[in-house]
């Protein structure tokens, strides 16, 4: 969600993200429940389309299905060795193929509009819960990964520039004190910007 | 213009006493305020849109009370802060500045043109589906400034808004402020920046020790800088 959305006009661009994540909860049930590799090859070859329609160029596809790759290495040979090399194939196929089809549709919606998705889903529930608020906390928990990432970056930097790099006194301190100051920073401008309305 | 009134204003951080029996109308088109670190400028431009509530005296906005009628005053007052960082909510450009328009209810359509209008007003149209951390820190800057403007405030209050650029971004965000047609007041150390300004408010220990157009009041701080 951070920073990948890749923009575009083709039809699954503008399919609503309500309906985008209704398909992705059926696709991905779907799979979840084939037991048979050529089926899971057919889902594999409709979600290749579905790349190919909403033009992701392969590099961007690639860039997200690859994080699965190293729990790929892990558990096909762990579940391999344990209930055979088709249930391990099949384990792999199906966890591979969910992630693929849940980057078609990060790369297609932006967050706002799974803000608003995720809203409209929270609506029956608005006795209990303020979907606005549920969806501006998670915008911004979506917003301070790369935030507090540079932080904590800037704090290691700062480590190593002091000869500290062994001393976790020297990341823990300035990283808390920084998240801190940085979240008041946040409220503030939140408040300043209507937040409080 | 709006009219923004300091009456007796004191506040305190604990038993510090940061601004003190401060008294003010403000009217004019571009104010500065001047001062050094811990004088007491920010939090003063901080009172006006009711981040920071006075200890004293009152704030009032156009004849609202800021203390009492903070979301009403915000409403109408954008406010730029130092890093804009902190600043930016949404992942890409253009959703953050979409996301100040959120609380005006508009049409999908409207909200969309004038989004686009903002972002073609600063050069940000190429960047506006790029993800707004990855900018550089002008263009961040600068972003900030869109997502304030796109919700048409009558005053515009930037915290030192240049101090995190290098000399040409700083430049380029002075200009930007030099142009705009809302009322602004910029808190700043960028003395240049101030120098086109209407009237100039130079802060010390809480106090305003200086109050007069650009010429006397920069002098005046000059001199108390040494």
């Amino acid at each position: 969600m951070i920073g990948v959305f890749h923009p575009g006009d083709s039809v699954i661009h503008r399919m609503p993200a309500l309906a985008k994540l209704g398909l992705l909860a059926v696709a991905v049930t779907i799979t979840a429940l084939l037991h048979s590799l050529p089926a899971l090859g057919v889902v594999a070859l409709v979600t290749v389309a579905l790349f190919a329609l909403a033009r992701i160029p392969v590099r961007l596809a690639w860039r997200q299905v690859a994080p699965i790759l190293w729990v790929l290495a892990l558990a096909v040979p762990v579940q391999w060795f344990f209930a055979g090399w088709e249930a391990a194939a099949t384990m792999g196929a199906r966890l591979l193929l969910a992630v693929a089809l849940a980057a078609v549709y990060t790369l297609t919606t932006t967050v706002t509009a799974t803000l608003d998705a995720m809203q409209v889903l929270l609506r029956p529930f608005a006795r209990w819960i303020d979907p606005d608020r549920v969806g501006l906390a998670l915008a911004l928990a979506i917003r301070c990964v790369p935030l507090l990432a540079d932080l904590v970056r800037e704090v290691l930097e700062a480590r190593k520039a002091r000869g500290a790099e062994g001393s976790p006194t020297a990341l823990a301190v300035p990283v808390i004190v920084r998240t801190l100051r940085t979240a008041d920073h946040l409220g503030e401008a939140l408040m300043a910007r209507g937040v409080d309305d | 213009m709006s009219v923004i009134r300091f009456d007796g204003v004191g506040h305190r951080f604990g038993d510090e006493l940061v601004v003190d029996g401060v008294d003010l109308e403000l009217t004019e088109q571009r104010i500065g305020i001047v001062g050094a670190n811990g004088s007491g400028k920010s939090t003063l431009a901080r009172m006006v849109n009711g981040l920071v509530t006075p200890t004293t005296g009152t704030v009032t906005f156009d004849g609202l009370d800021v203390s009492r009628h903070g979301r009403e005053v915000r409403r109408r007052v954008g406010f730029v802060f130092t890093n804009a960082d902190t600043q930016i909510v949404m992942p890409t450009v253009r959703e953050d500045v979409a996301f100040t328009l959120r609380r005006h209810r508009l049409d999908a359509a409207t909200a969309a043109a004038r989004v686009d209008a903002v972002l073609d007003r600063f050069g940000l149209a190429e960047l506006a589906d790029r993800p707004a951390h990855r900018l550089s820190g002008g263009q961040k800057q600068l972003l900030a400034l869109a997502s304030v403007l796109v919700g048409r405030p009558d005053l515009v209050i930037a915290d030192e808004p240049t101090t995190l650029l290098d000399a040409r971004n700083a430049r380029l965000i002075a200009e930007h402020f030099a142009s705009l047609d809302e009322q602004v007041i910029v808190v700043s150390h960028q003395l240049e920046l101030l120098e086109s300004f209407d009237r100039v408010i130079v802060m010390e220990a809480g106090r305003v020790v200086a109050d007069d157009v650009p010429a006397v009041a920069l002098d005046a701080y000059r001199a108390l800088i040494g």
